[in-house]
């Protein structure tokens, strides 16, 4: 980074390295910023996945669903009623959380959960397909272009040329994750949260008002849903298919990260927003998805907790 | 068969309770499977070549289903790969049958082999570390063998696929219709049926339910708890290699989407939909999959939406699968009825 700027007509083959190095190097840099952007969306959502996880055993397969549709529900808000783009974003992300975090919680997994994780898992199988069909049937099959809420163009940083977009997902996500670490860290309501999510049994004997957290949880999931749908969909397009490879993304970074914790699912989401972004560059396009497999793989054969996670005691 | 390889059989049947009711229950699965595949031998007469196909692909598809279910419902081990499995046993058929000329039948047992060795290769490390692991394993390799079906052109096809893929002969009987290839799928079902249903029996099926049940307790008793894991995934995984032979000859032509994560999710669901654990539930939760969004047609292209709503509704009203329900709804008309005790529920 600190070669010196070279002409692009520099005769000599040892200068046209150092120039070819120099474009390589900030080609990375880019690479490396973009995949950091999308990475902090698959974080959201392997947070919400996390969390919902550890309060309440529900492995939630439609949680790339959940990141696909708020976007929908704002498009179809400007489209059907005409509302202004702010008023379409406010009222979908209410419904949203309402109806796919409440009422969730409610009608799906309170009766359910009694009977085990599987049958509720399957039942979250079926929600995905309602969720992609229902996107696609009642409002489009195509992929429709979501204004960006960030201004467009570039910045020049230390030479490097980076886009603002990025820049700004990054920084929004982050705010709204450190946010969410403060709540549960340093108030009340967010420690109760949090003993729940480690132990329920001894939360309630405690006089911790579990049912209100667990509900609590599920709240947070469609919100940062809701924060990842309108964070991605300016860069992927709306449409109803995205939560198919979010979804994936979203439960490989929750595992790499570590299962367990809040904190895994952040450095897992960035790790394989990066690892993807330079698979996507450097290897093959058509094999692209192999390598975070290949990551996810491989940290569970070398690392089961994850790599931020801790190592679970085996319980007999 | 595939047995060959198991340990030797524990000392003793850990789940004497669970088996005696079980044995019970299970000359009822006997009957009904023979009654059924006679059934099954004469129904579709005058159902006509769609019909008669989507009753064929329900039948594969219960194979896939039944053999995941011997993972999931009998070993307790989450697969998310079984239609990569039945990817692989349709591939290797298909291949084999139309670039080498292999036989079917030997088609049919290298794509069982192959699926039983990949499931072993793939079970041993995941199993070392942690048997919910596997979940996650399977997941990554259903993706990964998706992506090789897609893109390995030379191979596979890619998108395009494989055509002309040719249905098998029996005793020098052509099955190229559709019925004669309906009646062969229902005798190899249930030759694979039955097989299972003696496999379950058996000393070796104990121990596998004994594994659900309470895998420390089984240890304890002196079943080898890694090996029985492995061998239950990988003759799980057998079966959906059966289920993929049978699958190339039946739409004689194949490409890779059939076979997507998505796929290996539906399998799941049909498991679960069908009575994870019931012998017949393979069967029951099959046709709510392949015949249901048949039956839907009527609502247009709103059918897959409406399937989703019934199975979340079915799933929220019997947790335990449609044979769960029924069974619950069986001993509670026996107990009203005053038949003696009604049967402990698993």
């Amino acid at each position: 980074m600190s070669t010196p700027a070279i002409s692009q007509r520099a005769a000599t083959a040892t200068h046209r390295t150092i120039v070819r190095t120099h474009a390589g190097m900030a080609e990375l840099v880019a690479y490396i910023v973009a995949g950091l952007a999308t990475g902090a969306i698959y974080a959201l959502a392997a947070i919400g996945f996390t969390l919902v996880w550890q309060t309440s055993q529900t492995i939630n397969f439609a949680q790339g669903e959940y990141v696909m549709l708020p976007a929908i529900l704002i498009l179809a808000g400007v489209s059907f009623f005409g509302l202004p783009l702010w008023a379409a974003a406010l009222l979908g992300g209410l419904v949203f959380v309402a109806v796919f975090g409440a009422g969730f919680k409610i009608a799906v997994v309170d009766p359910m959960i009694r009977h085990g994780v599987l049958p509720l898992a399957i039942a979250t199988m079926a929600l995905a397909i309602i969720m992609k069909e229902g996107a696609k049937d009642f409002f489009s099959s195509e992929a429709q272009t979501f204004p960006s809420p960030f201004p467009a163009g570039a910045v020049d940083i230390l030479g490097v040329s980076l886009s603002m977009q990025h820049i700004a997902i990054i920084a929004v996500a982050f705010i709204a994750i450190g946010i969410l670490q403060w709540f549960v860290s340093r108030t009340r309501t967010g420690r109760q949260m949090q003993a729940t999510a480690q132990n329920p049994g001894v939360a309630l004997i405690l006089g911790i008002p579990v049912a209100r957290m667990v509900m609590l949880t599920f709240a947070i999931n469609a919100a940062l849903a809701v924060l990842a749908s309108v964070l991605v969909s300016p860069l992927y397009l709306a449409k109803f298919s995205n939560g198919e490879v979010i979804g994936l993304f979203a439960f490989i970074a929750a595992i790499v990260g570590g299962f367990n914790q809040v904190r895994g699912a952040l450095g897992g989401g960035l790790i394989v927003g990066v690892v993807d972004s330079l698979a996507a560059a450097y290897i093959s396009s058509s094999y692209r998805l192999a390598v975070p497999l290949a990551l996810l793989v491989l940290i569970i054969l070398i690392k089961p907790e994850g790599l931020f996670g801790r190592r679970e005691e085996r319980r007999i | 068969m595939t047995e060959v390889v198991a340990p030797s059989p524990p000392p003793s049947p850990p789940v004497a309770r669970a088996a005696s009711g079980l044995s019970r229950r299970l000359d009822g699965v006997l009957l009904t499977l023979i009654a059924g595949a006679v059934l099954l031998w004469f129904l579709p007469v005058g159902m006509g070549r769609y019909g008669t196909y989507v009753l064929t692909l329900w039948l594969v598809t219960s194979i896939a289903v039944m053999g995941l279910n011997l993972t999931l419902g009998i070993a307790g081990l989450k697969s998310l790969a079984q239609a990569a499995f039945m990817g692989i046993g349709a591939y290797t058929t298909a291949i084999l049958g139309t670039k080498f000329g292999v036989d079917w039948y030997s088609c049919f047992l290298l794509s069982g082999l192959l699926s039983f060795a990949v499931g072993l290769l793939l079970g041993f490390p995941a199993l070392r570390v942690k048997a919910h692991y596997l979940a996650f394993v399977t997941l990554a390799f259903a993706t990964l063998v998706w992506l090789v079906f897609r893109n390995e052109q030379w191979l596979t096809g890619g998108t395009f696929g494989i055509a002309n893929i040719a249905r098998p002969t029996l005793f020098g009987i052509r099955t190229d219709g559709a019925l004669a290839f309906h009646r062969f799928v229902v005798v190899v079902t249930l030759v694979l049926a039955l097989a299972l249903w003696w496999l379950i029996r058996s000393p070796w099926g104990r121990a596998f339910l004994a594994l659900r049940e309470n895998p420390i307790r089984a240890a304890s008793l002196g079943v080898d708890i890694r090996a029985y894991t492995l061998l239950a995934f990988a003759i799980g995984s057998a079966y959906g290699g059966f289920a993929g032979a049978l699958y190339s000859p039946l739409v004689e032509f194949i490409d890779p989407s059939p076979f997507a994560l998505s796929a290996s999710f539906m399998l799941l669901l049909m498991v679960v939909a069908g009575g994870s654990g019931y012998q017949l539930g393979p069967f029951v939760g099959a046709l709510v999959a392949v015949a249901l969004p048949e039956w839907l047609r009527f609502t247009g292209g709103l059918y897959l939406i409406v399937f989703g709503v019934v199975v979340l509704l079915l799933l929220i009203a019997c947790p335990q699968g449609i044979l769960g329900l029924a069974e619950r709804g069986w001993n509670a008309l026996r107990a009203r009825l005053g038949a003696g005790a009604a049967e402990p529920s698993r």
